[in-house]
């Protein structure tokens, strides 16, 4: 079971939030096909907002064959974004680790990281590289 | 679509003072709709005349589709928690609940003695006794143990800390999660409602500036910076919301259902709460035109 987290200066709607947060889950092997999302109760009862929210959120996932509701359940995970690549991502991670320690020694606060990684990210994935 | 709300032309004047003038309103089922104004445009009003405690002046409103309070059906069907939450101060928690279901036909007391155990709220203390946040969680138990369709709610969060407010807020949207409860409720920050409203209504001296579904709301406002230029150039389906200039920008909010095509403004989308306040404070010169004979919503110039 995974607990979502809303941050208001994001810019993000609370339920583009919610969503993401299940993708991301998915996508690092958090949650698994079978898995059981917060009932719409919990996650209102948590984050104090709309049920509303919650039920479009989970409704996008089901559009997008991430999950399904069984009435009177609640939802589950029906699919799964990890692939084979999720092997990678504990050498990844340490790769990532190291870099960033590097940076911090040279000085580097968080602002400058991120917006250098966006940089690079970007020249890179317009070269078509990535 | 059914409508928990529908008021037309709906005032309400005291001596000479109008508090509501021409409201015209349809609030539909389902939603946690959110009121929101300065201090005095009228929301007390509005929320008092829809429980039934005032009499309208001019126009029709209708709740739940009859008359506000007309009898004891109607008073059953709608929970109404008045402006500073207020409980008797003498009784203790169990007498408010006893009193909850001795005057109320449809009192679910096992709702109401679960939220007070959930609240670890002790029965017997007296209701004086208690702090702000758990007065108004006391109130709100009240209200939502008669079981009703809609829920009305003044200020109920005004004068509670920031936790408080929080917990205020979870308590409603887990009500309203299990028991598909309609919610009318009131705020002069937006801020506060952000989260847990999903239909908003603006007042502003007296009457009503905005009303709509949030999502729909956000989607046909639009945010346009670019160099300056005189606003008569827009096309005619951009309302023009506020606009401000300086010597070699505008920055214009417009709402409009089809979408930005000239390039040369940058597109932004606006948050609900400056949406909310680029009506409220455009509120006193509303309507007037430019000399270009271009109707526009409050022009600021810098």
């Amino acid at each position: 079971m995974i607990q979502f987290h809303l941050e208001t200066s994001s810019g993000l709607s609370p339920y583009l939030q919610l969503v993401r947060q299940v993708r991301q889950a998915l996508r690092l092997g958090v949650l698994r096909a079978g898995d059981q999302l917060p009932t719409v109760k919990d996650v209102v009862a948590r984050l104090a907002i709309n049920p509303n929210t919650v039920l479009k959120a989970y409704r996008e996932l089901e559009h997008a064959g991430l999950a399904s509701a069984r009435p009177g359940v609640g939802t589950f995970v029906t699919a799964t974004l990890a692939d084979e690549s999720l092997a990678a991502h504990g050498p990844l991670r340490k790769d990532l680790q190291r870099w960033l320690s590097k940076a911090r020694l040279a000085g580097l606060d968080e602002e400058s990281i991120e917006a250098l990684f966006d940089a690079t990210f970007r020249s890179v994935t317009e070269a078509g590289v990535a | 679509m059914t409508a928990v709300l529908e008021a037309t032309g709906l005032g309400k004047r005291y001596r000479r003072k109008w508090a509501l003038a021409d409201c015209t309103l349809q609030i539909p089922a389902g939603r946690v709709v959110g009121l929101v104004g300065p201090n005095g445009a009228g929301k007390s009003t509005l929320l008092n005349l829809a429980a039934g405690l005032l009499t309208a002046t001019t126009g029709r409103i209708e709740v739940l589709g009859a008359r506000p309070a007309q009898g004891p059906t109607e008073l059953a069907r709608v929970g109404f928690v008045a402006q500073d939450t207020p409980t008797y101060a003498a009784l203790s928690i169990a007498d408010h609940l006893r009193l909850g279901s001795r005057l109320n036909p449809g009192w679910d007391s096992s709702m109401a003695e679960d939220r007070i155990e959930q609240l670890d709220l002790d029965p017997a203390q007296r209701a004086g006794k208690l702090s702000g946040g758990q007065r108004a969680q006391l109130a709100l138990t009240l209200a939502v143990a008669k079981r009703p369709e809609l829920l009305i709610l003044d200020e109920p969060i005004a004068s509670l800390d920031p936790l408080a407010r929080r917990e205020f807020l979870q308590s409603l949207m887990e009500v309203v999660a299990e028991h598909q409860v309609s919610v009318v409720l009131s705020s002069h920050l937006v801020s506060d409602l952000e989260r847990v409203c999903d239909h908003l209504i603006i007042l502003v001296a007296s009457r009503v500036r905005l009303a709509g579904d949030i999502d729909e709301l956000l989607a046909s406002h639009h945010l346009l910076t670019g160099r300056r230029r005189d606003l008569s150039t827009l096309p005619q389906d951009q309302q023009v919301i506020s606009a401000s200039h300086t010597d070699r920008q505008t920055t214009v909010l417009v709402r409009t259902e089809a979408p930005i095509l000239d390039p040369a403004w940058t597109v932004e989308q606006i948050s609900l709460e400056d949406l909310a306040l680029a009506y409220m404070s455009t509120a006193g010169v509303g309507g007037h035109r430019d000399h270009n004979g271009r109707k526009t919503r409050g022009v600021v110039r810098r």
